[in-house]
């Protein structure tokens, strides 16, 4: 199987070279129920959550992802 | 008496920081007896864990929902970024996550004292109008950034009144009451650096419109009393401005309307 480097979150990772951003989402939070809210951006650029499905990753691509929390 | 900001009516004008608190039923008891319609919340990156395991926070969901069922507007910042692009980024995340498009923009200038960056602030505000955000910018008190928010498109602007998180009350009073002179029509929102109820007394009846705090409330040894203190100062002051403060004189005024000495009849 082809495989590719990314990061996420700073952790190197390797996946399937077609895998595309929810793949990688659905496989770090399996436990996540659907449409828990969680923002993703790939090398700083944020990608919308429809887009995730669509999105391959890319060798040495820097994911990001977000959770909220309380803020001032 | 409501009052309009960014497009909508507000009867309180009691901004809430939700970080902090000792636990969520704290929180969720502190904004109830704040009476603050609009909360604040915000965006982390994610700890890095072992695929296979769900991330969590122990700031994040369990608060997150009890924010949620408050039914407060939520006000998304953008805390911890230094730059436009990081801002910009952030913003269109937590609009996604928060379904808001209401941000408050912050872009850090400088560590020690997290002051905002000017030109970065004005920068990321002008692309955020341009996407459709409401930008709610926390920026300093001077009076020419004011003036190039508002030229960027923001219509609400939020000064400091101290650096965030320190408790020191209004440092520069007089560049406050020169924004509200300068600036009669804005909503203006003293944010950051109140400590006591007394600071958002002096806000208010410099003729702010809001005021919006977080550590002076969960830092309290009861957050939930200093919340309802704070919402009857906020709301004391408002009263003050509008009835209008009497002038202050060198010298006393007597009061009680005799004539000459009472036991001397000249």
């Amino acid at each position: 199987m082809n495989t590719i480097r990314i990061t996420v979150n700073g952790v190197e990772h390797t996946v399937a070279a077609s895998s595309t951003l929810q793949d990688l989402l659905d496989t770090l939070r399996p436990e996540a129920e659907p449409g828990a809210p969680i923002a993703s951006a790939v090398n700083g650029t944020h990608v919308a959550r429809q887009a995730r499905a669509t999105l391959v990753l890319q060798d040495r691509d820097a994911i990001t992802t977000f959770e909220p929390i309380t803020g001032g | 008496m409501p009052f309009p900001i960014a497009g909508v009516e507000l009867s309180s004008r009691f901004f809430l920081g939700t970080a902090g608190y000792p636990s969520p039923l704290v929180l969720e008891q502190a904004i109830r007896a704040s009476g603050a319609e609009v909360v604040t919340v915000g965006l982390k990156r994610q700890l890095a864990q072992g695929c296979g395991k769900p991330v969590s926070n122990p700031q994040g969901q369990g608060y997150f929902e009890i924010i949620r069922q408050s039914g407060a507007r939520l006000l998304p910042n953008t805390a911890g970024c230094h730059t436009a692009a990081e801002a910009i980024t952030l913003a269109q995340m937590a609009r996604e996550v928060f379904d808001t498009h209401w941000i408050k923009l912050e872009v850090i200038g400088d560590t020690y004292t997290l002051q905002p960056d000017p030109f970065e602030l004005v920068n990321a505000a002008a692309e955020l109008v341009k996407q459709g955000f409401e930008v709610f910018p926390y920026c300093t008190d001077d009076l020419v950034t004011c003036n190039r928010l508002l030229d960027a498109g923001c219509r609400v602007l939020m000064p400091w009144g101290a650096p965030i998180g320190s408790g020191q009350g209004l440092l520069n009073p007089y560049a406050l009451r020169t924004l509200r002179e300068r600036l009669p029509d804005v909503p203006l929102i003293v944010d950051a650096g109140i400590g006591s109820p007394m600071d958002a007394v002096q806000a208010m009846e410099l003729g702010f419109d809001a005021v919006l705090l977080n550590s002076a409330v969960s830092s309290a040894h009861d957050p939930v009393l200093m919340a309802e203190a704070f919402r009857l100062g906020i709301e004391a002051g408002r009263k003050a401005w509008q009835a209008g403060i009497m002038a202050e004189q060198d010298m006393a005024v007597a009061t009680t309307p005799v004539t000459g000495r009472p036991f001397v009849l000249a």
